[in-house]
């Protein structure tokens, strides 16, 4: 449990192993909300955004995964897997809300919210 | 904190349990500060003097004796009257009356103890792991054994181990004459300190060294006879042969005695920054030590402990922070480094350089205008600048377009603009380092020859003509000694902005030098980004497809969606799905069984394509499989109507029906969708064949078309009929069906070879130009027969229903899938 600095506590929810996104790619999380995309670069690192990208809504899950970026496979605009901002020539225009993520012996968690005490 | 009684008998007693590489240290740096203030004591489990443990590998490699390695002879000890108990294991310490015992009786007394114990290497609980000939990689006696076992003609080992240590230990293995194996759990070597890139060329360093890796391998058994290894049986079935097994698969800290004596120990011995553990007296280092949540295994932090504990046991200032870690591994003609944040990450930015002649790499990571983390191959000169400006935390704002060239040319052209740098260098400065030319060769050649263009400066002295990446420099030198006369030159577009060679090149290059796999190309095409990009990963990846037919495995994320699902995104992020219809032909069997699939996944539109087929639009992703399944079972197969490749054969009804069909245009149609479904191509192909010129199935504007007339067959090439019309222009006629096949068989495979990833044929036409086709194809027989072979080659592996393989379920049908599915919704921020 860590605490958020706007005093939001995170319940973490494992949404499987590490190894079950391929690398250089993402996988979907259904939630309530919507999906959200959890991308693994190939640098090992895991990142969450909304699965929506901020132009057409697009699924980024979809796209290709390079660097620390990916590309929506509807208008390939390249999203930075860490902030969530449009980037190149679009950089300002929008952003993909992230999703904090965190790795604990090889299993994936993603923080839901729950209005901390 | 050093606040210590009065000694007894005018000097304190300082014991060492340890003789290692840290326990000798931290006396030989106490001894630096105040050598009469201890009568000191050493204890070691090893028979032996004090020697460099991390130069055991070249020990073993039998590039240096254990002389060589000795740190601390016996008149090291005898000099500054150190008592050095070798072969005497220390079994106990009493905290409270401060005396250690040892396994003999023997028992003595201390003011201040060092716990120098170490780590133990870590043995994987296999089955067999207690086998005569497994063996770890830790001390000399390992290598006894290990050189022992190298003795036997033809003998071959297998190491537990892709890590630093145990790269080192195959090395040294195949220097003794082993056929050695590296097994490693993860898909890149030494994975804790090199990305993907570098792994890829250690790989390939270390196979012409003689020892083969083997990757994302899982060990399940170690395989005995008569109670000696014979081989390592993987979770895949596979066995490999070996006389001796090394497990080199990580260390654990030695602290079994601390923890008997009641001192603190999580992984290791809990210390503070002076080195002092939970009793103020007792102090420990090295790979023992458990600092700040941190345990260590390199040589530098221990170094930077011993100092530390140093200033506390002699009342100086000056705590032990932590290290910054950095890499080298030692293997000969390798040079390989690492340190920090190596792999980037979170607003961190890649400076990429590749030289392919000399087998280069270099990442230095950058973030917030600091150097964070590097890692390089091939050339490792630089490590220590690298390491010096993170551990500094130097902007390297201002040095930042030079940085990756390392020191000496930074520190050169620091202050000058690139004109004046160039202008600055002397002439004997190599500019061309592939070829050797100075940039004196190279004004000569200008002034001397009249030499106006960067290819005639390439065509005379060969600067910048093998890996180009001089070719700034070389066109600067042109520029600076033409001034006025000099033109610019244009060059073939880059593919992306990961490099700057144009698709040709790297078309060429991939198949002229056998890069078969993705890093391969980075690397030798010097590619300026770790993994490409989403435009040329794609490109990339058909390339390769092309080249090397049956042996390169597709890669499924560097795939575009649509070809990686196998259907079509839809802008609401649902797909198409399009079954074949060979040459237009339906029946009504498939129509039921396309409207049963409508009706039971309640797919909301049905439309019928341009390409004679039906379009199912609004499918949900996670039913994909299931649509596929039900089409599957009545027959169909994929239309590829999302690839880059064979599309659809449209068709007219021809001498079946029609009162004008010259020939059997439907049954040509249905035959060539046969034969060529299945194939990628650098982008989508539309056939079509018409009975008569009247042309009822529109030949003339698809990227091939047919023609049929009396006399035989028009093949038609290079229509279009999209963002551009074009109408297509004839290649050649023949008299026969087979002929026709054949020859458009051909022509595809040579745009398969020759085309530009998403160009199409007509603008492949366009470059090449028809003449060129049609001497390679319609004139050149033997050429075209050659094509035709290896078209039908390709085939072989590339027509497999990719449906069926993912309907019947399997790792693929993973993708469609939610990878989980929660109540709640996510904390977005």
């Amino acid at each position: 449990m860590t605490v958020h600095p706007l005093h939001i506590e995170h319940a973490w929810h494992d949404v499987g192993a590490v190894d079950d996104i391929p690398e250089r790619g993402a996988r979907r999380v259904s939630t309530a909300q919507g999906d959200v995309a959890v991308f693994r670069t190939g640098d090992g690192k895991v990142f969450a955004l909304i699965d929506r990208c901020p132009h057409k809504h697009g699924p980024l899950s979809q796209g290709i995964v390079h660097g620390h970026s990916v590309t929506c496979p509807l208008h390939a605009m390249v999203i930075d897997l860490a902030s969530g901002e449009l980037t190149g020539a679009d950089a300002g225009k929008g952003c993909a809300p992230t999703v904090p993520v965190s790795i604990r012996d090889g299993r994936v968690l993603l923080a839901a919210p729950t209005v901390g005490s | 904190m050093m606040s210590t009684p009065a000694p007894i008998q005018g000097k304190e007693r300082l014991v060492i349990i340890g003789n290692g590489m840290a326990g000798c240290r931290a006396v030989e740096e106490v001894l630096k500060r105040d050598p009469d203030r201890y009568e000191i004591a050493i204890f070691g489990t090893e028979p032996r003097v004090n020697y460099n443990r991390i130069m055991l590998s070249p020990v073993l490699a039998g590039e240096k004796s254990f002389a060589d390695i000795v740190i601390n002879d016996e008149a090291w000890y005898r000099d500054n009257g150190i008592a050095l108990h070798a072969g005497r294991a220390v079994t106990g310490i009493d905290l409270e009356g401060r005396t250690v015992q040892a396994e003999d009786g023997f028992e003595l007394g201390y003011d201040k103890l060092i716990l120098a114990t170490g780590s133990d290497p870590f043995r994987l609980p296999l089955p067999g792991s207690d086998l005569r000939g497994v063996v770890t990689f830790r001390d000399l006696d390992d290598v006894e054994a290990m050189v022992a076992a190298s003795a036997k003609p033809g003998a071959r080992a297998v190491v537990i181990g892709g890590g630093l240590l145990g790269l080192e230990a195959a090395y040294g293995l195949a220097r003794r004459g082993m056929g050695a194996t590296v097994v490693h759990l993860m898909d890149v070597l030494m994975e804790r300190q090199l990305d993907e890139s570098a792994g890829f060329l250690l790989r390939e360093a270390l196979l012409e060294r003689g020892v083969e890796t083997v990757l994302g391998a899982h060990s399940e058994e170690i395989v005995g006879q008569d109670g000696r290894v014979v081989g390592l049986k993987l979770k895949d079935g596979r066995v490999l042969p070996c006389d001796l097994l090394v497990m080199a698969v990580g260390i654990r800290p030695n602290s079994s005695l601390a923890r008997a004596a009641g001192l603190a120990v999580n992984r290791g011995v809990v210390v503070d920054d002076g080195m002092a553990t939970s009793d103020p007296t007792v102090f420990a280092v090295g790979e023992c030590v458990e600092h700040r949540g941190q345990c260590y295994g390199l040589v530098a932090p221990i170094w930077e402990m011993c100092r530390a504990l140093a200033q506390s046991l002699t009342d100086g200032e000056g705590g032990y922070e932590g290290s910054v870690l950095s890499t080298r591994l030692k293997v000969s003609g390798v040079d390989v480094f690492s340190a920090g944040k190596f792999a980037g990450g979170e607003g961190c930015e890649d400076i990429v350089f590749r030289d392919a002649g000399r087998g280069v790499y270099k990442r230095v990571v950058i973030e917030d205008g600091k150097v964070v983390g590097s890692v390089l191959f091939g050339d490792a000169a630089d490590g220590g600048w690298y390491f010096d400006l993170m551990r500094a935390g130097t902007d390297v704002s201002e040095i930042r377009d030079t940085l990756i060239f390392g020191q000496a040319i930074t520190k050169g052209l620091s202050g000058l603009d690139p004109n004046a740098a160039v202008a600055a260098m002397p002439d004997t400065q190599e500019i061309c380092g592939c070829n050797g030319v100075c940039k004196g060769s190279i004004v000569s050649a200008i002034t001397g020859q009249g030499l106006t263009s960067l290819d005639d400066v390439r065509a005379v002295t060969k600067a910048s003509a093998s890996c180009g990446s001089c070719t700034p420099l070389v066109e600067q030198v042109l520029k600076l000694t033409l001034g006025e006369d000099f033109k610019a030159q244009t060059g073939p577009k880059p593919m992306c902005k990961c490099t700057h060679h144009g698709h040709d090149i790297v078309r060429k290059t991939l198949v002229a030098e056998g890069l078969r796999s993705m890093p391969a190309v980075f690397q030798a095409l010097e590619w300026t980004t770790p993994d490409g990009c989403a435009s040329c990963r794609p490109a990339l990846n058909y390339y390769l497809l092309c080249a090397w037919p049956g042996t390169y495995k597709d890669d499924a994320q560097s795939r575009y969606i649509n070809e990686r699902v196998h259907a079509n995104i839809q802008k609401d992020g649902t797909y198409s799905v399009v079954p074949r219809m060979w040459g237009g032909m339906t029946t009504p069997d498939e129509l039921r069984a396309i409207a049963d699939v409508a009706d039971k996944f309640s797919i909301p539109a049905v439309k019928v394509t341009g390409g004679q087929r039906i379009d199912l639009l609004g499918v949900k992703k996670d039913d994909l499989p299931a649509v596929w399944a039900d089409l599957n079972a009545a027959g169909m197969v994929s239309g590829h109507a999302y690839a880059k490749g064979l599309r659809t054969v449209k068709t007219c009804v021809g001498t079946d029906w029609c009162r004008f069909g010259t020939q059997d245009s439907t049954g040509l149609g249905i035959k060539l969708e046969k034969a060529l479904w299945g194939s990628w191509a650098p982008a989508k192909v539309k056939l079509a064949v018409s009975g008569c010129p009247r042309n009822c199935a529109e030949a003339t504007c698809k990227d091939i078309g047919v023609i049929c007339v009396d006399s035989g067959y028009e093949i038609h090439l290079g229509g279009a009929a999209g963002l551009h019309i074009q109408g297509t222009q004839v290649m050649t006629r023949v008299a026969t069906e087979a002929e026709a096949m054949q020859v458009i068989a051909a022509v595809l495979q040579f745009y398969r070879e020759d085309g530009w990833y998403l160009e199409r044929i007509y603008k492949w036409m366009a470059r090449i130009g028809l003449d060129a086709i049609k001497a390679a194809v319609g004139d050149d027989e033997a050429n075209r027969v050659a094509l035709h072979e290896r078209f039908m080659i390709s085939q072989e592996t590339a027509q497999i229903d990719p449906w069926a393989k993912r309907a019947t379920g399997g790792h693929e049908a993973q993708e469609f899938r939610p990878m989980a599915q929660l109540p709640m919704g996510m904390a977005a921020q």
